[in-house]
């Protein structure tokens, strides 16, 4: 269990309780469970959507949610919290539709330094021991402002390449369906099955542990903010992709997408407890039920926001019953 | 010298206060001199707003790692809706409104809450899911508002004396009170003491939960409060008008010389802070910077800011 303070008295009152094994497993199976739960939905409200280019349509815009939710989940394994992702976002669009487009090696040589950058802050907020989400904080005007002086008004245009990739129709299996899977998988590969994916999400669990054990806790710290930037600016050439042209705002609401979107894919604010499956269907799930199935519920946009909410409190609150139910188990 | 630096170190707000005299020095020695004390006045009534939310977000990242109100602009977005709607430009109906926008705010801090004690949920993403609701309850119940505060209350928001304005002279009181709270009250001594150690002062036979609600209720209050007058000051209520205090009410507190670890808070820190950043826009703006330029700088100073001030040394 996490270690959240919140908690502690109430961890107290039921200590040395158990979680049945059908309990672990249901609850590890929730962000599964609720992306069913709205596809079924979808598909009852309006059956047509179920095929190749329904799904292509629908999840096209979940591909840049579920990197930049990604890019938090390497941000939470190690208790941070990226506040900025969302204007990070929003500034890479606006360099890959300017430089990018115009000079791509002044493009590829500012995007890599991005990466770089943010492996610094990882290092500074590492050294300094500082609040991981004051300093995001401060970077997310950072990007903003830096957004805003590249391109004052939206325009530009998205490499012709990368326009052909993302609007990709490969066989059988639709392009986002494809993305998402190899996102997940490569990334559930590193950071669960290898044992410096292991040493990484102990930073999170217990960092003295892992810096007793001789394990560098600063490059672990970088590695993980490399992480951050890297799918940072995935996330934001998948988005310039699709949108063809850039915005300084055009990140701006994936600061929040991203950091629900790994809570309802099971991830924890403490403890290195994540999950990269988890965290990607957490952010399909996000995508179908706020574009879609409100769409098809007729819920007046004025809601739309408002049922966003009401499905992560739902989820949350399911997430705590079947926890409640191990413990009397 | 270290014994000024330890005498420093007691007084964390001190850097805040300098820092504002700094922007402001090198504001006026930009124009010479011209609209030196005009800037303070605009600078003090803009502000007032945020020190308002910033000491009720103080009080809740005092209760320790995690605590963060995120609902806040959601939340003065609905007050400020809520006041205009129940003022309805009568200035008999003033006060009412006033309690009816504390009195929302009460209730999404209760809210906020109740979401981090009946579902266990971290407060930022419980206070993040509470706004999403929020900010829709503020768009379908403030759709096409057009009403304007009440004259009396709009001309109140902005009465000067001697160039400083009377919300200032109101809000420093205000600030004074919550200093007083803070140090000498058992529920200020509380709050200190779950973010110094929750489990410790849980022992101690603090009543945990109580103070919490009562934090997050009374942040939620503030907020509430902040979006009235905000209407008032701007005439008129707006979905938009506290999105920018999300930010700004965490910084403050952060450069106010707050601990974000918890337990260790700091009131005159608070305007400080939101004095410091008040008067970066103003300098920036009389430097003719870019809005790109304001935030770029505004980003990178907090980063510098607490780089310098360096995090907790003992790990949590």
């Amino acid at each position: 269990m996490s270690a959240d303070p919140s908690q502690l008295p109430m961890l107290h009152s039921s200590s040395g309780a158990t979680f049945s094994r059908l309990q672990v497993y249901l609850r590890a199976a929730l962000p599964a469970i609720s992306f069913l739960l709205v596809l079924g939905a979808i598909a009852w409200l309006n059956p047509r959507v179920i095929s190749y280019f329904g799904f292509s349509l629908m999840l096209i815009y979940a591909v840049p949610i579920l990197l930049a939710t990604l890019a938090q989940m390497f941000a939470m394994t190690c208790n941070d919290i990226d506040l900025s992702i969302g204007t990070f976002v929003g500034f890479v669009c606006c360099v890959v539709a300017t430089y990018l487009n115009d000079t791509p090696v002044l493009g590829v040589i500012v995007l890599l330094g991005c990466i770089g950058l943010y492996a610094l802050l990882g290092a500074l907020i590492h050294l300094r021991n500082l609040p991981s989400i004051v300093v995001t904080l401060g970077m997310s005007f950072v990007w903003q402002g830096l957004a805003i002086l590249l391109m004052p008004k939206p325009g530009g245009k998205a490499p012709d390449w990368l326009q052909a990739i993302m609007s990709w129709e490969p066989p059988f299996l639709p392009l986002p369906i494809i993305a998402a899977c190899l996102a997940a998988l490569i990334v559930w590969y590193g950071l669960m099955q290898t044992s410096y994916g292991a040493i990484l999400r102990g930073t999170g669990g217990n960092a003295k542990a892992i810096s007793r054990a001789g394990w560098s806790l600063l490059r672990a710290k970088v590695i993980l903010y490399a992480f951050v930037g890297l799918f940072g600016v995935s996330s934001g050439m998948a988005l310039v992709g699709i949108t063809r042209s850039a915005d300084a705002h055009l990140g701006d609401g994936y600061t929040l997408l991203s950091i629900a979107s790994v809570i309802l894919g099971g991830g924890e604010f403490v403890g290195g407890v994540v999950s990269p499956t988890g965290a990607v269907l957490g952010a399909l799930t996000l995508t179908l039920a706020s574009t879609q199935l409100l769409g098809f519920l007729r819920i007046p946009p004025d809601w739309q926001v408002g049922a966003n909410g009401a499905i992560l409190v739902i989820v949350l609150a399911a997430r705590v019953l079947l926890s409640n139910r191990g413990r009397k188990a | 010298m270290s014994w000024i630096l330890n005498y420093l170190g007691k007084w964390p707000w001190i850097w805040s206060f300098t820092g504002a005299l700094l922007v402001w020095l090198s504001a006026i020695l930009f124009t010479g001199g011209y609209g030196s004390g005009g800037m303070i006045t605009a600078a003090l009534s803009l502000a007032v707003f945020t020190v308002i939310v910033g000491l009720g977000q103080m009080m809740v990242v005092t209760l320790g790692p995690g605590n963060v109100d995120l609902s806040l602009p959601a939340n003065i977005g609905l007050a400020s809706a809520v006041a205009m709607k129940v003022m309805a430009g009568d200035d008999h109906l003033v006060v009412v409104g006033l309690l009816a926008a504390i009195a929302s705010g009460f209730a999404v801090g209760s809210i906020n809450y109740l979401l981090i004690r009946a579902l266990r949920i971290p407060p930022i993403i419980a206070t993040l899911s509470a706004s999403f609701v929020i900010q829709s309850a503020d768009i379908s119940y403030g759709r096409g508002l057009q009403i304007k505060p009440p004259p009396g209350f709009a001309d109140f928001t902005n009465i000067q004396f001697f160039g400083i304005p009377i919300l200032a002279i109101i809000v420093l009181g205000f600030a004074l009170i919550a200093g007083l709270t803070l140090r000498r009250s058992i529920y200020g001594r509380s709050v200190l003491a779950i973010g110094q150690n929750m489990r410790a002062a849980w022992l101690a036979g603090v009543n945990v939960e109580r103070v919490r609600f009562v934090t997050y209720a009374l942040c939620g209050a503030l907020g509430g409060l902040d979006g009235a007058l905000l209407a008032g000051y701007f005439r008129g209520a707006n979905v938009d008008i506290g999105n920018e205090y999300l930010l700004l009410s965490i910084a403050v507190v952060v450069i106010g010389g707050t601990s974000v670890a918890g337990g260790k808070a700091n009131v005159p820190g608070v305007w400080g802070g939101a004095l410091f950043l008040v008067l970066l826009q103003t300098m920036l703006n009389t430097y003719g910077a870019s809005a790109g330029v304001r935030l770029l700088l505004t980003g990178l100073i907090i980063v510098a800011v607490i780089t310098a001030a360096g995090g907790e040394k003992t790990t949590r």
